[in-house]
């Protein structure tokens, strides 16, 4: 069935995409306040606040983590002994507490935009992972959603490079917004960055990334190219080179989707590592992924397009998004739990950061990404419901941008986050972006694959 | 009026035996049992049976072991005997969670598991030196066998039989 995107849905993705733009400048332009008004505004928050002590104090805690980062500027963890020191040494406390707020209100637009453009960008990347699993697997159930699948891809490579411009540019002109090891000051002062310089310097992390994208584009470019040539072929010669691309491609994969979580959000964090971040990563995109397929099927099945995915399908797709669900929950407690078990201080840093000044969004996501899915979509009945599903969906889209927006802020704006004009422009720039690429590469080719060699027995799945 | 007495139609194949279902069911004749060696897929629809609720059952145990786990644990290792095991905060449940999850996790899957079983053997009635039900030793091998009941209607319900392809029709007193 051949698809045209909507007029409507082409607008709004427009409008999305201006009101987007708007908000972000806007929210550059705001952010560049100066010395002068960040103390003014300090101090009126501090009459009605209770003393800048109290505020001071509260700071100390939430630091630990980010104070090596903000050698540079402040070293907010020395306010607890501002008491016992002269007025001279208040007075340079209270500068280096001005310059680290300000430093955090630069930092949070280009948080704000990057945690937004990946979390957008990992939704493409988890369905292309799915769909060479697809392949790779010779799934029978899947084929009628191939095209779905290859119309979300289409957003990996313009997502990707986004990405990696954002993290780039951060560094060139955004006075090192996000990773600090790109701060040449930083690292002069840093022996444990120093350490690291191998692998984290801004040329390396620049070649690295396009060889990732390149890698991954490669893959969509081919697999594409022989799904839309096996419509018209009289043998499956076009299938069995895309069965064997996707295994290779799964390989590649899971090598590059580990370095790149290492590169594009781990590093925000230069002093922490964790051996399963990058599985981590790979869950929640996962989730992600096959959730928007999920929505997109829906959407599309709601027009009439799709009239051969019938509800076992979406049941499929729904016992993915439960399983994925809990397969994210089990790495994140993972990860949190070893090192909350063993707390030793240069790791639990990270979660200390996340308890003092993140608690509701960094529990709140677990009940979103975990709790919720795992009620709603635990009965067979209900996944099979479009509307559940959608709600379901919703919350678990919800749910994993707070968690890269867990895994970006603290880093970076530490305790002066909130959801706001930059952060809720940036979701709506990249959500504009996103529907009108996947919505226009989808007219590209017709909906459902023809002579693949599963297809008899996608369109007959039932379960 | 329980009936004493019921015929028994075998078959050997399993389309043919879904098919006579539907025959069997669609003349208003009530089906009292089907013996096959393997599960025939859709049987349970074709027949009428209703959907099983085991599942409901696992979860609500599940839901049991949970908070087993949580009573027994909030117990032990908070309020009876609240000891410093390398500095693990034992002030309340909550802020030793974590270390109590991995419990809580596999308590909930045990309980789940062995009740959903025994639910399964009680409702089932299996259990070991029960004898064994079988009307005839080679619906374990390759035979199928439907069980309906007579009412005065044998012939009707031999002759139908006949016609969904049944390779032996018997007629079988229950009565002792």
């Amino acid at each position: 069935m051949e698809y045209k995107i909507s007029n409507r849905l082409r607008l709004t993705a427009i409008v999305l995409m201006i009101v987007g733009v708007l908000g972000v400048s806007y929210s550059f332009v705001t952010s560049g306040k100066t010395f002068e008004q960040v103390e003014t505004m300090l101090a009126n928050e501090s009459h009605h606040g209770g003393g800048h002590g109290e505020e001071a104090g509260h700071d100390k805690e939430a630091d630990h983590d980010t104070h090596a980062s903000e050698e540079s500027h402040a070293e907010t963890a020395g306010h607890d002994n501002a008491e016992s020191h002269g007025a001279h040494a208040e007075v340079d406390e209270h500068t280096k507490h001005v310059n680290h707020v300000m430093h955090a209100m630069h930092k949070r637009p280009w948080a704000a935009i990057y945690v937004a453009a990946f979390f957008f960008f990992m939704i493409a990347l988890g369905v292309l992972a799915f769909y060479a699993v697809q392949y790779a697997a010779q799934a029978g159930w899947s084929p009628l959603l191939l095209r779905v699948m290859e119309g979300i891809t289409a957003y990996m490579l313009p997502g990707a490079l986004i990405v990696l411009g954002i993290a780039i540019a951060s560094g060139l002109i955004g006075h090192y917004g996000l990773f600090v090891w790109m701060d040449p000051d930083v690292v002069a002062h840093d022996k444990l960055i120093q350490g690291k310089s191998g692998w984290l310097d801004i040329t390396w992390f620049g070649v690295r990334g396009l060889i990732f994208i390149a890698g991954w584009w490669l893959y969509r470019h081919f697999s594409r190219k022989f799904s839309i040539a096996q419509d018209n072929a009289d043998d499956n010669k076009n299938f069995k080179k895309t069965f064997r691309i996707s295994a290779a491609f799964l390989v590649f994969f899971l090598y590059t989707e580990s370095m790149m979580s290492w590169d594009w959000i781990m590093s925000v964090d230069p002093h922490w590592f964790s051996t399963l971040f990058g599985w981590y990563v790979l869950a929640g995109m996962m989730v992600c992924g096959i959730t928007v397929i999920a929505m997109i099927t829906i959407y599309l099945k709601s027009k009439g397009l799709l009239p051969k995915v019938n509800d076992s399908h979406i049941h499929d797709l729904a016992k993915f998004m439960f399983g994925f669900s809990i397969f994210w929950t089990y790495l994140w407690f993972s990860q949190f739990m070893l090192i909350w078990y063993s707390n030793i201080p240069e790791e639990v840093t990270y979660f200390i950061a996340r308890f003092n000044d993140y608690q509701l969004p960094f529990l709140g996501m677990v009940a979103m990404n975990f709790v919720f899915p795992l009620l709603i979509l635990m009965n067979s009945d209900y996944k099979r419901i479009p509307w559940f599903v959608i709600m379901a969906g919703i919350v678990i889209l919800v749910g994993h941008y707070v968690d890269i927006f867990n895994m970006i802020m603290p880093a970076t704006v530490g305790d002066q986050w909130a959801i706001g004009i930059p952060e809720i422009s940036s979701i709506l720039l990249f959500a504009g972006l996103f529907i009108f690429i996947v919505f226009t590469a989808l007219t590209k080719a017709p909906l459902e694959p023809k002579r693949n060699p599963f297809i008899k027995e996608s369109e007959h799945f039932h379960y | 009026m329980e009936a004493s007495k019921v015929i028994h139609a075998i078959y050997t194949d399993d389309d043919v035996l879904m098919a006579a279902v539907k025959k069997v069911k669609s003349a208003h004749h009530h089906i009292e049992e089907i013996y096959t060696p393997f599960p025939v897929h859709g049987l349970d629809k074709a027949m009428g049976l209703e959907p099983t609720r085991i599942a409901i059952a696992s979860f609500i145990y599940g839901c049991i072991g949970l908070t087993v786990a949580i009573v027994m644990m909030n117990f032990i290792m908070i309020e009876d005997w609240p000891q410093n095991i390398g500095g693990k905060p034992s002030f309340s449940y909550i802020e030793n969670m974590p270390a109590f999850v991995p419990i809580m996790f596999e308590l909930t899957v045990f309980f789940a598991a062995h009740l959903m079983v025994i639910t399964f053997y009680l409702r089932s009635r299996m259990w070991p030196f029960k004898n064994a039900e079988n009307p005839d030793p080679r619906t374990t091998d390759d035979h199928f066998l439907m069980e309906i009941a007579v009412h005065d209607n044998e012939q009707e319900l031999s002759n139908l039989l006949k016609e969904t392809g049944a390779v032996e029709i018997n007629l079988i007193d229950k009565a002792h």
